[in-house]
């Protein structure tokens, strides 16, 4: 996979997921050592991320590598005009590798294509974000001994969120059976739900959280964004239908783990955090895991 | 009789390409996907004419011109039933129709204000996912563009 750019989960195939996940058990092992020292990784920040920049950045500095960028936009010639095709150009003569966020949708791809050093996607708009999807199957399979024939619940907004159908695409080499819980307004789109037709593959559809729950062996929160709805009344009503307390997981299944991609607003319940089911935390640490092994499986050091 | 007097509302040519059967309201449209606005040579076209299939239809006829096939199935999205004659001394030497093609690179906008194709300056590419309904995916920003949407460059 040397050199081979991340822009969408599908660039990678389901062996090549997999090679990164197997890596990813590795550097969980060792995450301390220098085989990026001589390399530099530019990252291109063009709208704000906690987690997901930070982790990139915690990767490459664990590995002995170097990092260059910024984390706003407003810094930089962008704000002078200058077109995002100027800028990749020039950023790749002082890079070996590009980490991009870009909230225009499409410009990780184009990025890929006229750089002259591998491109990897950190989000781009409401289209996609892989490296959560990697970092998310590596959480599953880490809680559950394996991807294959799960249950796996997804709740809250699943019209908009990007790393839920990053997420279900992905799950559907598989064998995974889909519990679908939100609001009629947000259902998981068409397109996304064909990729599950396409494999034949069973899904359900809910409106409340405690119908899917007991059969879920992963539990995936999303947060319904306030600027979804047009009525902010429906949006009150719908935001405390999804909250997830302790009394609900108490008719789930033992090896059940609650995930989310972060940030959380309300729909997990803080007395949650110290419950066993409790994963979101430690998948946030896995992305540094995942990051560093594709890092190093693009700059061929693994 | 009458059938040779349409004929005659679009002049014949001697040698060339006859684009026939297009919808009367994408003459234009054919004409600027196939840059016929800065060809050269004679071009001629009717529009709004009478068809017995289709009861209204354009046509087009380009002098000293041949279109590969990769340049003439560009108009199919949006004349897919257009015939193209091949005119050689007055007579016909060849007749085929338009196939959608699996990919469109160009002319097409994408929907989505928010792709980068609206952004920067490059050229639009899309997979051709429904070939019937006409669905274009995007490339860059992977939106599903239908005929309804449709915006030509």
């Amino acid at each position: 996979m040397k050199n081979k750019s991340l822009v969408s989960i599908n660039d990678y195939s389901k062996e090549e997921q997999l090679r990164i996940l197997e890596l990813a058990r590795e550097f969980e092992k060792k995450p301390v050592q220098t085989i990026m020292q001589d390399y530099v990784v530019a990252s291109l920040f063009f709208e704000p991320s906690t987690r997901t920049r930070l982790s990139f950045e915690s990767a490459v500095n664990r590995l002995g590598g170097k990092v260059i960028g910024f984390s706003e936009a407003a810094n930089t010639s962008v704000k002078k005009g200058e077109s995002l095709r100027d800028t990749i150009l020039t950023i790749a003569n002082y890079s070996d590798l590009i980490v991009m966020r870009n909230p225009v949708e499409g410009s990780a791809r184009f990025a890929a294509e006229i750089s002259s050093v591998p491109v990897i996607n950190a989000g781009d708009g409401a289209n996609q974000h892989p490296t959560q999807t990697l970092l998310d199957l590596y959480s599953i399979v880490k809680t559950q001994g394996t991807l294959d024939n799960l249950h796996v619940a997804f709740v809250g907004d699943l019209k908009y969120g990007r790393t839920v159908h990053s997420l279900v695409i992905a799950l559907c080499n598989y064998n995974t059976t889909f519990h679908l819980v939100s609001p009629i307004e947000l259902k998981l789109p068409s397109s996304v739900k064909m990729h599950i037709k396409e494999k034949n593959l069973t899904y359900h559809q809910y409106t409340e959280l405690e119908e899917a729950i007991p059969h879920a062996d992963v539990l995936y929160m999303t947060r319904i964004q306030k600027e979804r709805f047009s009525d902010p009344l429906e949006y009150e009503r719908i935001k405390n239908s999804y909250i997830l307390s302790n009394n609900i997981l108490n008719n789930t299944k033992e090896n059940l783990k609650v995930m989310h991609p972060l940030p959380r607003v309300n729909e997990i319940n803080i007395n949650v955090d110290s419950n066993p089911k409790a994963y979101y935390f430690e998948q946030a640490l896995n992305g540094v895991y995942v990051r560093q092994a594709l890092m190093a499986s693009i700059l061929g050091l693994r | 009789m009458n059938e040779n007097l349409k004929q005659l509302k679009v002049s014949a040519i001697e040698n060339g390409t006859v684009i026939d059967h297009i919808p009367a309201g994408a003459v234009f449209q054919v004409i600027r996907i196939l840059k016929l606005d800065k060809f050269d040579d004679m071009v001629l076209f009717g529009t709004n004419l009478e068809s017995k299939k289709y009861g209204t239809k354009g046509i087009i006829k380009v002098s000293n011109k041949y279109f590969s096939p990769e340049d003439i199935n560009k108009i199919a999205l949006v004349a897919p039933h257009a015939s193209i004659i091949e005119i050689s001394d007055y007579g016909v030497t060849a007749k085929k129709i338009v196939e959608i093609p699996d990919k469109v690179k160009g002319i097409v906008k994408c929907f989505n204000p928010n792709c980068v194709t609206n952004h920067e300056q490059l050229s639009t590419k899309f997979d051709v996912v429904d070939k019937e309904e006409i669905r274009l995916k995007c490339n860059y920003c992977e939106k599903i563009t239908v005929k309804n949407n449709m915006e030509f460059r």
